[in-house]
């Protein structure tokens, strides 16, 4: 693939010499243009400047904590971030969604994951300012899922499902987010209102309850998936 | 690694045990006499040290104006000296804490004997020596021999002047050094009329009571008597040390008996020289009668002087208890092997002997093989000290009570006359009344009420009635009879009342001990141990009670119950702390630091000091300090808590030992494991890497591809490898906490099953799950990974190909997890095996061998975390099964 002035700009914000070649080679690989940035303070200056698609962001930087880097980012702009952590600390995972990262990668991880989570995220960046053009989207579909948001309907292979009203608006939030992973407390937030943090259970619970109706086999999901002690994601692609 | 770095620390650590358990050296210049040179000796010395660069300073000094002293104090930095303000004149001290502070490697104190200004921290300038001692500090000091606590009585005797400021001999055998300063007595007098050595106006009155030449010549031969027994001791000691198992010079034991009078402390002072004498251990042994309770609040304190005078020079004490003093201390002597007891000659007349018995007579009769010394137990030198007789205080209501008795008594006896009884009948209810009173109200009221009947019998029931006039002179000999018998059954009963009285005690002390020992005993947290032993000790001594406890760093944590607010302040705990330093008791009461608001007492078990007792407003009959016996009581219940508390720290030290071992192998096995586990697949990627990397590499795709693929394969496995490694050193440390939420057992599995997708290719999965699985409480992390590892063991162990079941069920309130293969099985004997760390199962290819062996001693440890169980087992029909189970709590099962 080859890149010119028109294919996504991404930075790279990582202290590590070799993860950041490892990054540009898979990267540039795959026709993306790639600015780098080797501490906090370098990447928010340079998505500053030349603000790209997406960024690819360490956690663990020399100068800044990469939480800080996130917060700083998201004062003026809504480009996708995606963190990458080592696997096991999840609860950092989960505070850098919470201050508006859009998803998280662990190390170690391999080239498809990668682009996979740079797909979605500049998918997803594309879909919010399409959203703000047009207006809500009124169709969502993936694999044999589909909603059809206008009639409030859900069908899979082709058969009606019917929903409770919060499996529904949970199922939307996901499929609004598809291909992010969604924490807990947001989902919370969004199905049941602020105010209704702390109740993790209702959600496993509904969350179950959706699963069987649409998935073939609960146990082997298709479409939602567990991100064990961050959150959920519904596939898109 | 960190293997040098840790040794290092090690090294710190045990040098900073070595300083911290260095004490400091004493050095005593001694003479025997002022103005023999000791001060001047120990600046020389002084200068000496200095001149090598010993960090020193002068503490005191005593400024006695001779000029050859101050010119050696020139050029010595000096530590200013405290202002004490003491009944309007300023006196100059010695500054302890500003010495502390400074930590010098060696300070000069002047004039160990000394006594401190009352608002000091100690009483005794010794005892500032001895906490500079024991914060590793050196010190220069200087004594004179008559102010020796064992010598005091001789030198009173030799010279006549009495010594007030004694030092315990154990003070001057601890010394590490005594360095002896003489000088002629000649020319001492010389020295002396030269005005060297006291200031003129004083040096005529000083010469004529102390600076005699007869005085100065017996005071030279004591010093010089002492410093040569001190260096025979030396030599002895060594030639001990270098045959160690030859047997104790002598095999006496010396035992001492004392009393509440003055004279006593001369007769402990004999006994302390004769055990020194025959390098004998001794006992001085208080025995406590029916007497005692009449004892005056003066005999008291000088019981309590006596006992701690004895314990001062380096005795054990002990308070025996009988009415037979000979008898006691004969059958104590007895249970402790004592070869020798030192009675005081008694100094009262033969005809008290005749009647009470001798002492001395019956210990004679009983001693046989233990030889009995009498020493004369003479007057204080100062004169008789005035005492108060011994006099109970005068209870009123008890003689109203008394009254009403005798006059009930003599309204029965009217009747009964008039009922036409004899006097002699009549007589006994009389003595009925007699006895009950006794019996009731003690000793007093008894010999009143005797009185009392025979008045009362007198005016009304002989004839004539109604006047004392006796017209039988018959009579008088029956008030006579009467009076007698009527005042030996009162004295008779109430020693009985006593005597039951103090068995009561002593019953009650053995009561309180035993109680103590046996709630210790039982295991209980520290937490616990100290409430019930805080508890138990303030019952019996009321007032306030608090046990405080050292913290790592040796200081002692703030009490823990309300109760023990008053050790609290900062004044407080610097004794309770001073006490936990120095094992000795302090506060309330003792020598050191009275002034503090409670008695604390050192907690010491068998090897250290584990804590504090303090014991603030105990119940006291006159609110003075406690009285001996209750001391003694007191320091054996403390003792008994500090064993208690001391076992309790010492099983907490064997554990974390243990927990070390472990942790050390368990690091051990890590390492070798981890060293080989990460090298095999490292040395492929290198190797991978490198080929692809050579000149001439492989030229055909599909190798190139093979080395790809080894490369990223080896990566998966050591991504795998670190985790469980990662996973075990934290379950280990401890570090890892669970975060349990309750939520359905499908969604881990279907993490599970997502992450494993590859590893899980070509494997037909079969999964049964009852419908009703409830939500369980589980970390859901940790969860994720025991089924990863066991699925991952079952893909690992089985031939390829070979299906894999996964089974969820709920049975008694557990949910049942398990995953079961068909491959070969577990051997038998290894169902439990497997569970350990670094074992590997014995089946499965070459790829299952590569495994660290670590997979299923993390789920074990997981799976425990939860509260539940894993075990495993062969299959019918072939294969092994992998079982684990979750407590499914009441709160989760009703939740929707």
């Amino acid at each position: 693939m080859t890149t010119d002035s028109t294919s996504p700009l991404l930075l790279v914000v990582e202290d590590d010499a070799p993860m950041r070649r490892f990054l540009r080679v898979a990267l540039t690989a795959a026709g993306y243009r790639i600015n780098e940035a080797e501490t906090g303070m370098d990447g928010v200056h340079k998505a500053a400047m030349q603000p790209p698609d997406a960024i690819l962001l360490d956690l663990g930087l020399p100068d800044i904590d990469g939480l800080e880097v996130v917060r700083r980012v998201r004062d003026w702009s809504q480009v996708p971030i995606v963190v990458i952590s080592a696997r096991g600390q999840e609860k950092d995972k989960v505070v850098a969604l919470d201050v508006g990262a859009d998803d998280y990668l662990s190390k170690p991880f391999g080239v498809a994951e990668l682009l996979a989570r740079v797909r979605v995220a500049l998918r997803h960046a594309a879909r919010v300012a399409s959203r703000s053009a047009t207006g809500e989207a009124t169709r969502f579909a993936v694999g044999e899922l589909e909603i059809d948001l206008a009639a409030r309907r859900v069908t899979c292979a082709g058969t009606e499902i019917h929903l409770t009203p919060i499996e529904y608006r949970l199922l939307t939030t996901l499929a609004q987010h598809a291909g992010k992973v969604l924490t807990h407390a947001f989902l919370l937030k969004e199905v049941w209102g602020p105010g209704s943090e702390g109740e993790a259970h209702n959600l496993r619970v509904f969350l179950a309850a959706l699963r069987r109706k649409i998935e073939a086999e609960p146990a082997r999901p298709r479409y939602l998936l567990t991100e064990q002690g961050v959150g959920y994601r519904l596939v898109d692609e | 690694m960190t293997e040098p770095h840790k040794t290092d620390e090690v090294l710190e650590q045990v040098r900073a045990e070595q300083q911290q358990q260095r004490r400091g050296k004493l050095k005593i210049f001694f003479g025997y006499a002022a103005g023999v040179g000791k001060t001047y000796s120990m600046l020389e010395a002084a200068q000496a040290q200095h001149k090598l660069g010993v960090d020193l300073v002068v503490g005191y000094v005593e400024p006695h104006g001779r000029p050859e002293t101050e010119a050696l104090l020139a050029g010595l930095p000096a530590l200013p000296t405290r202002q004490v303000e003491h009944r309007g004149v300023t006196l100059q001290e010695f500054d302890l804490e500003g010495a502390l502070a400074r930590r010098p490697a060696l300070v000069l104190v002047d004039e160990l004997a000394h006594t401190n200004a009352p608002s000091l921290r100690h009483a005794k300038r010794w005892q500032d020596v001895d906490d500079l001692i024991a914060a590793g500090i050196d010190v220069y000091t200087t004594l004179n021999v008559q102010h020796l606590e064992s010598l005091n009585d001789i030198i009173t005797q030799i010279t006549s002047v009495v010594v007030r400021e004694t030092l315990p001999d154990a003070v001057f055998e601890r010394a590490d050094e005594v360095e002896l300063v003489d000088l002629p007595p000649d020319d001492l007098l010389v020295r002396l009329r030269e005005g060297k050595i006291y200031v003129a106006a004083q040096a005529e009155r000083a010469m004529d009571n102390f600076f005699r030449r007869a005085n100065l010549i017996a005071l030279r031969e004591l010093a010089l008597r002492l410093t040569a027994d001190r260096v025979h001791v030396q030599v002895q000691t060594a030639r001990l040390e270098r045959a160690a198992d030859l047997p104790w010079a002598t095999h006496e034991t010396i035992l001492v008996c004392f009393g509440s009078s003055p004279s006593s402390a001369k007769i402990i002072r004999a006994a302390k020289r004769m055990a020194a004498g025959f390098q004998a251990p001794w006992i001085a042994a208080h025995i406590e009668t029916s007497r005692d309770s009449w004892m005056s609040r003066a005999s008291r304190l000088q019981l309590l002087r006596n006992h701690r005078l004895a314990e001062q020079l380096g005795a054990e004490t002990v308070t025996l208890s009988g009415d037979s003093v000979a008898d006691e201390v004969i059958n104590y002597a007895r249970s402790r092997n004592v070869t020798k007891i030192l009675v005081g000659k008694p100094h009262r007349s033969r005809w008290i002997d005749l009647l009470r018995g001798s002492l001395v007579a019956a210990l004679l009769r009983r001693s046989g093989d233990i030889d009995v010394y009498v020493t004369r137990g003479a007057e204080e030198v100062e004169g008789p000290r005035v005492e108060p007789p011994p006099r109970p205080r005068i209870r009123w209501p008890d003689y109203g009570s008394m009254a009403a008795i005798i006059l009930l008594c003599t309204g029965l006896a009217a009747l009964l006359q008039w009922c036409g009884l004899r006097e002699i009948n009549i007589v006994m209810v009389f003595f009925l009344g007699v006895v009950f009173v006794a019996a009731r109200y003690g000793r007093g009221p008894a010999a009143a009420a005797s009185v009392l009947s025979i008045l009362l019998f007198d005016f009304f029931l002989v004839p004539p009635r109604f006047s004392f006039a006796v017209s039988d002179t018959q009579y008088l000999l029956t008030f006579a009879v009467m009076l007698v018998v009527a005042l030996v059954i009162s004295t008779l009963t109430s020693r009985f009342r006593i005597q039951a009285e103090s068995s009561r005690n002593r019953e009650r002390n053995t009561e309180a001990l035993y109680q103590l020992t046996r709630e210790l005993a039982g295991r209980m947290s520290n937490r616990e141990l100290v409430a019930t032993a805080e508890r138990l000790i303030q019952n019996l001594y009321g007032g306030r009670v608090a046990i405080l406890l050292p913290d790592d760093k040796g200081i002692l944590k703030p009490p823990a119950s309300p109760d023990g607010a008053f050790a609290a302040s900062e004044n407080e705990r610097a004794v309770a702390q001073w006490t936990l330093e120095h094992r000795k008791p302090a506060g309330s009461g003792t020598d050191t630091l009275p002034h503090a608001a409670a008695l604390y007492l050192p907690l010491v078990g068998a090897q250290q000091a584990v804590g504090v007792l303090g014991l603030a407003n105990p119940r006291t009959e006159d609110g003075g300090p406690l009285p001996a016996d209750r001391r003694q009581l007191l320091e054996a219940l403390v003792q008994q808590a500090a064993l208690a508390v001391e076992r309790h720290l010492l099983a907490e030290q064997a554990e974390k030992v243990l927990m070390q071992i472990e942790t050390e192998r368990l690091r051990g096995s890590l390492l070798s494991s981890v060293s080989h586990d990460l090298r095999t697949p490292l040395a492929v990627i290198a190797g991978a890497s490198s080929t692809l990397l050579e000149k001439n590499r492989p030229k055909d795709l599909e190798t190139q591809r093979d080395l790809l693929y080894s490369i990223y394969d080896e990566a998966e496995r050591m991504t795998r490898l670190v985790e469980n490694v990662l996973h075990i050193t934290r379950l280990e440390s401890g570090a890892m906490v669970l975060s349990k939420q309750a939520q359905p057992l499908e969604e881990v599995l279907s993490s599970v099953l997502v992450h494993l997708e590859k590893t899980l290719q070509g494997r037909p999965l079969n999964m049964k799950f009852v419908d009703t699985l409830p939500m369980v409480q589980f970390d859901g992390i940790m969860i994720e990974q025991v089924l990863a590892n066991l699925l991952d063991n079952a893909v690992k162990y089985t031939p390829a190909g070979s299906p894999i079941d996964i089974i969820m069920g709920i049975e008694d309130n557990e949910a049942v997890i398990e995953v079961a293969d068909r491959g070969p099985g577990l051997k038998t004997g290894e169902e439990q095996r497997i569970f350990e760390k670094f074992v590997r199962g014995s089946a499965g290819g070459s790829e299952a061998r590569r495994g660290a062996g670590l997979g299923l001693a993390i789920c074990r440890a997981i799976i425990q975390a939860h509260g539940g169980r894993i075990w495993a087992a062969n299959r019918p029909g072939g294969g092994a099964r992998f079982i684990f189970t979750l407590p499914v709590g009441e709160e989760t099962s009703s939740v929707v």
